[in-house]
């Protein structure tokens, strides 16, 4: 039980540290079409660590939504709007604007970070079960009915706006 | 494992988004940031509820909050590359600081 959690808490780490990366990268990379391939670790890194939390469902969720539909998605975008496929400098505010973002992005991370630590100090997982596929969809399908039906008319009023707005005539 | 674990990565990939909206102009970059925030907040919600559903074995609330968020973000994506086009359509860039017609 104890080997295993240590090579949980590897694997977290390691991923961890790619989806940060990865994420920097999203935000300071000067090519378009580099930044959204870097947006692919950082969900793929996301769909590991559901996994690593026994979520399995959400997991493969992440990855079908996220990393085959909306990846593509931002390609077309990128594609329809014709960005320039080298690098391009004139991704970014001025400088000005870069340091009050930089700024308030430390600032919210030392707030979160403080808060966090302060309030779940060393709160342990306990005993972390594979919550199944059968029970979600339980879930769904009785307590949480009505947001369903409601998000599945959301999707719906999506998808009739997207292509009314982007149709020409 | 920790919960602060993946609360603190949330925290981080949050940051960073946040990051990102405020410095980046082109519209489909910020587009990507908003995406990092909301993966974010999926990371905390089924982080939550795993650490929930190791007391209690019947509540997967935590992932089916996980699954409404995801659903949200890809109508989200759609209907703002839209805009996007859009925009692109109308004034040939889609720098995000050129859309400033209701300055005065």
């Amino acid at each position: 039980m104890f080997a295993l959690l240590v090579a949980q808490n590897i694997a977290f780490y390691i991923i961890a540290a790619l989806m940060v990366v990865g994420a920097l990268r999203v935000v300071t990379c000067k090519n378009l079409m580099h930044a959204a391939l870097w947006l692919v670790l950082v969900l793929a890194g996301a769909a590991a660590q559901y996994i690593l939390l026994a979520s399995e469902f959400v997991a493969i969720t992440q990855v079908l939504v996220y990393l085959g539909a909306i990846i593509v998605l931002f390609l077309f975008g990128i594609m329809l709007t014709r960005a320039k496929t080298g690098t391009d400098e004139d991704l970014d505010n001025k400088k000005s604007a870069k340091f009050i973002g930089g700024g308030i992005a430390v600032l919210l991370l030392g707030l979160m970070g403080y808060s966090l630590i302060d309030g779940f100090k060393d709160t342990e997982f306990g005993n972390l079960m594979v919550q199944r596929t059968a029970q979600v969809s339980d879930s769904i399908f009785s307590t949480y009915l009505l947001p369903f039906e409601v998000l599945s008319i959301l999707l719906l009023a999506a998808l009739i706006g997207a292509i009314v707005l982007a149709r020409r005539d | 494992m920790f919960l602060n674990q993946f609360l603190l990565l949330a925290a981080i990939l949050f940051c960073i988004g946040v990051y990102g909206v405020l410095a980046r102009k082109n519209g489909v970059l910020v587009l990507m940031s908003i995406e990092l925030i909301l993966n974010a907040v999926n990371i905390n919600l089924v982080a939550f509820g795993a650490y929930w559903n190791a007391t209690d074995n019947t509540n997967v609330s935590g992932q089916v909050f996980a699954l409404f968020v995801i659903a949200v973000a890809a109508a989200e994506v759609g209907v703002g590359l839209a805009l996007v086009l859009l925009i692109y359509r109308n004034r040939q860039s889609i720098d995000i600081d050129d859309v400033d017609m209701l300055k005065g």
